[in-house]
């Protein structure tokens, strides 16, 4: 059976559901194993026996938060070579990906980023120029390293549970020579909102917005979603430059995308384009986003949105 | 200081874009210099001006690897203000995906070395045609220098770069030694535009053309053959067809609502 790993990095107090996602797309290819870098809790360690993983590997030193990417890609490698995966999977982010670049070239192995889907035999599945095209993609390499998007699949617990050994692996000794060092850190005030690039539901305001994203924000609150921007509206500096989505921001696969004030330009479509269903709202009926929309409202998004937000609150009790 | 910014030419997301041919590639017709690229021009060239520009011995180079066309955006990189152009082109290169075009990469950037070393390697924070932000990292990790990316602030000091990136939930600042690779976002800077001063002036500016036997790269190790992923099918996606459109009446809020009760999307 083909040995699969899974990179988990700083799972905290509990996995996230995107790790779940990784846990079940991993056991469809093979025996799974983890490789988590820092705390490793025990209920923690709990759910990835629950979800099948095998072996669970940590590394020998606990500094690698203190660089970028490089001896995290250093020690994934490691761990690879001692467990003989054929498959590596990570998550889709920016850092995720950068250690699937670096990886890669540690170990020789193709690399897909931004995967929707795998099959069996390690055939992945992708979109790309802003979702205009799917193409299936595979490495020609002894290992395939895999970065995959979030809410893909729906995470599930494995028949059979096991209680996964714990292994430490030696993080090698040059890691770190040749890294950027973190020199201090500042935590973000926590929205409370779901991250943008895994939320479930999007909602996007623009230029239609006219600098006030509070019905944008009310309307994201009561579905539980995140808050997400085109660059007109990061750029006019109404909401910070990590809500935008799109080819240069964030690209974003929700069940769900409503749009509001945003026109729909080429470009702007590029970031919902992947979306399972598409609501916007837009006072000129001639902007391209109806062309893509699934439900699209002409109308004042300052009347539409609060009244969907009071009724979603009431039917919610 | 020696800085290398690569620079590419992709197809305009202005417009619509194709994959074509039997590896899938990007059909390049329509192609200008990346837009994500701008930034990083901008970031050497203020390090440059910084350190007196040109005429201190700075040098800016414009990098790009790619087809013949791809020379256009050196040449709008040296009317912005480069101070020389080098372009990598081979027929055995094209179809390489990202460990391919890293392992180019890397052996034009120890050739353009090999008299004076580089300090920097500039890049965008990812093309916009492949968009893998891959190449970064993984000519970081070729060359066995410090990566810093996606920097939204940037500055050099006695052999040390530090910059500024923001994730979201933290932001950092990290700090590496020279000689580095270091991408940038589009929030570091504002590109500047080329003037007509810097149009005449690169006309005078030389582009160096290189192959796969000037940087001691085989032609087996790029291109399809050098690849290590291979695009096995490619399909348009069918068009969003537009769905229900309706005109606000009062109720349109309520209306939305029920169309996502109907879709279980409450």
């Amino acid at each position: 059976m083909a040995n699969v790993l899974v990179f988990i990095d700083n799972p905290g107090q509990a996995l996230k559901k995107s790790s779940l996602e990784l846990l079940t797309i991993a056991r469809s290819l093979g025996e799974p194993a983890v490789a988590v870098n820092g705390e490793l809790s025990d209920d923690v360690a709990g759910t990835l026996g629950a979800y099948g993983a095998v072996t669970v590997f940590r590394p020998s030193a606990a500094d690698l938060d203190d660089y970028l990417v490089a001896p995290k890609a250093a020690f994934l490698a490691a761990v690879a070579d001692k467990s003989g995966a054929t498959t590596v999977l990570l998550e889709n982010s920016p850092e995720g990906k950068e250690i699937a670049a670096r990886l890669g070239i540690r170990l020789s192995a193709g690399v897909i980023t931004d995967v929707v889907a795998v099959d069996a035999d390690g055939t992945a599945h992708k979109s790309v120029l802003a979702g205009s095209y799917t193409t299936t993609a595979k490495a020609t390499t002894a290992v395939t390293v895999l970065s995959v998007k979030a809410n893909m699949v729906d995470p599930e617990p494995a028949t059979a549970p096991g209680a996964p050994e714990t292994l430490t692996v030696d993080v090698p000794a040059d890691a770190t020579a040749a890294a950027a060092r973190i020199t201090s850190r500042e935590q973000k005030v926590a929205s409370g909102r779901p991250d943008l690039t895994d939320a479930r539901i999007v909602v996007a305001g623009g230029r239609g917005l006219d600098g006030d994203f509070g019905p944008v924000e009310e309307l994201a609150d009561a579905l539980g979603a995140a808050v997400g921007a085109s660059r007109a509206a990061t750029d006019a500096g109404w909401i910070n430059h990590d809500a935008q989505v799109g080819q240069t921001g964030k690209t974003v696969s929700p069940q769900l995308y409503i749009s509001a004030g945003i026109s729909g330009a080429i470009q702007q479509k590029a970031g919902m384009q992947t979306a399972k269903v598409i609501v916007a709202v837009n006072k000129d009926a001639e902007s391209p986003v109806f062309e893509i929309a699934d439900f699209g409202i002409i109308g004042d998004l300052f009347q539409v949105l609060p009244q969907a937000t009071e009724e979603i609150k009431k039917r919610k009790g | 200081m020696k800085i290398v910014v690569l620079v590419k030419h992709v197809p305009d997301a202005q417009f619509d874009r194709h994959l074509s041919g039997e590896g899938h590639t990007t059909d390049r017709d329509e192609s200008i210099l990346s837009e994500l690229d701008e930034y990083a021009l901008e970031a050497a060239l203020q390090l440059a001006e910084a350190r007196g520009g040109a005429k201190a011995g700075n040098k800016v180079i414009a990098l790009s690897m790619g087809p013949a066309g791809a020379v256009n955006a050196i040449k709008k990189s040296l009317q912005i203000g480069a101070t020389e152009g080098v372009h990598l082109t081979d027929g055995a290169l094209a179809g390489s995906d990202a460990a391919a075009t890293s392992l180019a990469l890397a052996a034009a950037v120890r050739h353009l070395g090999a008299d004076t070393p580089v300090d920097l390697v500039l890049t965008g924070m990812a093309s916009t045609d492949g968009e893998t932000s891959l190449v970064p990292a993984q000519l970081a990790e070729r060359l066995g220098l410090p990566q810093v990316t996606f920097a939204s602030s940037l500055e050099v000091d006695g052999g040390r770069v530090s910059a500024r990136r923001d994730a979201d939930t933290h932001s950092e600042t990290v700090e590496a030694s020279l000689p580095a690779v270091v991408s940038v976002t589009d929030q570091i800077n504002e590109p500047r535009y080329p003037n007509f001063k810097g149009i005449i002036a690169a006309k005078r500016k030389s582009i160096t053309t290189l192959s796969l036997a000037d940087i001691g790269v085989d032609s087996s190790q790029v291109g399809h053959a050098g690849s290590w992923t291979r695009v096995t099918a490619a399909e348009e996606r069918p068009p969003r067809t537009a769905g229900t459109i309706i005109t606000d009446e009062g109720d349109a809020g309520i209306k939305l609502v029920d169309f996502l009760a109907a879709q279980k999307l409450l």
